[in-house]
């Protein structure tokens, strides 16, 4: 089987030595856990408890408020300290619930089917949902929403996205090494609810080792294949997997689901098993601590709620000063002004640098070298559509296709010029659609 | 922890080329036809060379100075301009007037216009025709030539073969002929393309839809029918490798979008084809090529590239072709 790409993208220093031999360990919570109520994309959880509640480990402490919605569950036993707004990786202030830990971690009971074949798809896509699953891979749309397209026997393929195309992070590569059955078993979930799906496990061929593992799992699965991917960012990218794996494109205005595939990432698939098979609400997930600040890059089991700064404590803290603090990759990743936010279902890593490359360099004059345009994998011009951004010419910014940057930051990264290109784009987008919106 | 750390927009990486590294780039593949040039012309052109390059760098660091403006020198593009416009010249030529075309490059081509990136024109290439209108004779005399003079009698191949004399390729592929400074040898220049291709610097497109288009139009109407020792001999004449090569392919004058780049190559092409088989002079490579220049604009108009999954709209025109 050959190794499949897409076109445009870019080889930034991957970093991923840093962390990717470090088994991942059990990290307990010493401070207050904070559960924003938006972890997902969609209304936001309402709260089923009250300031000073005592709340067991798994414990459901606020509900999904409608369909595009997913409950949160507690990752620890203590008590409600607090309801109110906290500061979150992407910098927003958002409603969160506090929770003191007792230290003890008790568990509330969980529901586990052993016989998951004689679940109804309905059942099944219940169970998910009441686990809380959304995409973990950092856009956060609830599963059971993706898992319900209108024509479910329309899905041919369903892609595990273990590409882990951004630098640095290493939690899905872990998994992989460690727990690949789970991942066997979360796909062998999914394709029950689709009975014409293939699925694929869309691998970065910098992981040969998992490419290795997932094949040998896999061999006598007849609806299941791994499929080595190109070493190239952003292969992850839901657009650029898709093209990759199937060879069908599909623009902003579509779903997966109208090019017949549904995507989800490697520790959603394990949310999923967990789910259904043990019952077990979306608690943990693997997180990454890396950068060249770091004393002791390591990637670690959390409780979702757990603060950025015990993370840092926990891999020894800093060795160097370090400029940047990132939630997430150096692509697409979230620069924090400071460590007291907390872990969400979406986030996967901190990241110390000790230099900051975005600001270490004056932009320059656009020379027009189009670098931009080969490096972007939606093919579009960035130059040109950042010129028309910073210029409020919205008309030519949408007839120069801007609308489907997929923010993926290519084309700032290879300009010899320096430009912020991703952020000019970024930020118009965002006007043009909230115009849109409005009409 | 109460330090507060940078915050910017992603993405928080950046790849190691600047512009400066680039246009470091280009000056390394012209040493080989430079290196040449002076081999071939002697110490004339030599001195010729720093002549234009300094004159080049002073014009744009005191244009800047006088205007207030921060010195954009570093970025070493007034470097690559004068190391252009000094292989666009022959060997003979006056110093004085190699400073007037410096002059005219860097203040009136390219800083008037807004400087680096905003220039609509090829600055070494506007120079050369600047100085080819206002000092033909001196532009033209290849006379003094050290070597071979009696073959030539100080013509260039070109101008040979339009009147219908004969030229030895061989030599041609060399450079061992008259001509301008960096034009002459084939190889030296093509030694240096391949870098800028390994480097990434540029890529076959622009360059390679040039000399196809040309290669077909002389086939077609070079009046030779398919004569392949005429067809070479147009190929290695003149500027064209230098042109199709160094500065066709300029990034600042050329088109960003990809069918633009080819549309580029053909209009290049097909100019460089006109302007030698049916206007006056041997040479049409740098009109052709500051005339493609000014068509840029309206080229990328109509080569909007699809992004990626927009499928072609029904009744909605072809793009491009």
């Amino acid at each position: 089987m050959g190794v499949k790409t897409f076109k445009g993208g870019v080889h930034p220093y991957d970093g991923k030595e840093l962390s990717k031999s470090k088994p991942v360990r059990e990290l307990l919570p010493k401070g207050n856990l904070v559960y924003p109520l938006s972890q997902h994309i969609g209304a936001p959880a309402t709260p089923v408890v009250q300031v000073g509640d005592t709340v067991l480990r798994g414990q459901k402490i606020a509900e999904a408020s409608g369909f595009v919605s997913s409950p949160i569950y507690s990752s620890v036993s203590g008590i409600v300290r607090a309801i109110e707004p906290r500061r979150v990786a992407v910098g927003d202030m958002v409603n969160s619930i506090v929770i003191e830990s007792d230290g003890n971690f008790l568990e509330t009971g969980f529901t586990e089917h052993e016989d998951i074949d004689a679940l109804s798809n309905e059942e099944i896509i219940g169970l998910i949902r009441d686990a809380g699953v959304v995409g973990m891979g950092g856009a956060g749309f609830p599963t059971h929403v993706k898992l319900s397209p209108k024509d479910p026997d329309s899905i041919e393929y369903i892609i595990a996205n273990c590409a882990e195309c951004e630098p640095y992070l290493t939690s899905d590569y872990r998994r992989m090494i460690e727990e690949p059955e789970k991942l066997v078993e979360g796909m062998r979930i999914v394709l029950k609810l689709f009975p014409k799906a293939q699925g694929v496990f869309g691998i970065e061929d910098n992981k040969p080792d998992c490419i290795k593992k997932l094949s040998e799992l896999v061999k006598d699965e007849r609806r299941m294949s791994v499929q080595p991917l190109m070493t190239k960012y952003p292969q992850g990218g839901e657009r650029q997997l898709i093209h990759a794996v199937t060879g069908r494109d599909i623009n902003s205005k579509m779903l997966p689901a109208d090019a017949g595939c549904i995507v989800d990432n490697v520790e959603t698939l394990v949310a999923i098993y967990n789910g259904v098979r043990f019952g077990k609400p979306l608690m943990n997930r693997i997180f990454t601590v890396t950068g060249d600040a770091v004393a002791d890059p390591r990637n670690f089991s959390i409780c979702i709620g757990t603060d950025f700064s015990e993370l840092l404590e926990a891999a020894d803290g800093l060795h160097t000063e370090a400029k940047k603090m990132i939630a997430g990759g150096p692509m697409m990743g979230f620069a924090l002004f400071d460590l007291h936010i907390p872990t969400t279902k979406t986030t996967s890593a901190l990241l110390c640098l000790s230099e900051d490359e975005a600001s270490k360099y004056e932009t320059t004059a656009c020379i027009n070298c189009g670098r931009c345009v080969e490096a972007c994998p939606e093919q579009l011009v960035p130059s040109r559509l950042a010129d028309y951004a910073e210029h409020k010419q919205f008309d030519l910014f949408e007839k120069w296709y801007g609308l489907e940057c997929v923010e993926c930051g290519s084309c700032s990264f290879g300009c010899p010029a320096r430009r912020h290109l991703a952020q000019s784009i970024k930020s118009a987008k965002k006007l043009v659609l909230a115009s849109k919106r409005k009409k | 922890m109460d330090q507060t750390f940078h915050v910017t927009s992603n993405p928080h990486v950046r790849a190691k080329d600047d512009t400066q590294r680039i246009m470091l780039y280009v000056i390394i593949s012209l040493l080989p036809a430079t290196g040449f040039g002076i081999f071939n012309f002697g110490v004339k052109a030599l001195l010729l060379i720093v002549i234009t390059i300094a004159t080049c760098v002073c014009s744009e660091y005191i244009y800047e100075k006088l205007l207030h403006k921060k010195s954009t020198i570093g970025d070493l593009s007034a470097v690559v301009t004068g190391l252009l416009l000094a292989l666009n010249l022959p060997s003979s030529f006056p110093w004085w007037m190699a400073v007037l075309g410096g002059v005219f490059a860097i203040v009136v081509v390219k800083m008037l216009f807004g400087g680096l990136g905003q220039n609509f024109m090829n600055p070494a290439l506007g120079a050369r025709c600047f100085l080819m209108i206002s000092f033909t004779g001196a532009m033209t005399n290849f006379s003094e030539y050290p070597g071979y003079a009696d073959v030539f009698s100080g013509a260039t191949p070109l101008a040979t073969l339009k009147a219908g004399g004969s030229v030895d390729s061989m030599r041609m592929l060399l450079g061992t002929i008259p001509g301008t400074i960096g034009e002459t040898s084939v190889i030296a220049l093509l030694i240096g393309a391949i870098f800028l291709i390994l480097m990434g610097v540029i890529d076959l497109t622009i360059p390679g839809t040039y000399i196809l288009t040309f290669a077909v139009f002389t086939l077609l109407f070079g009046g030779h029918g398919f004569d392949t020792g005429f067809l070479t001999a147009e190929l290695c004449g003149g500027g064209l490798m230098l042109g199709a090569f160094f500065m066709a392919t300029d990034y600042v004058t050329s088109p960003i979008t990809p069918m633009g780049k080819v549309l580029f190559g053909i209009c290049l092409g097909t100019l460089t084809g006109i302007f030698r088989f049916f206007g006056a002079s041997a040479e049409g490579v740098s009109y052709a090529i500051i005339f493609s220049n000014l068509l840029v604009p309206l080229i990328e108009r109509v080569t909007i590239p699809r992004a990626f999954g927009i499928k072609k709209e029904r009744g909605a025109k072809t793009d491009g072709k």
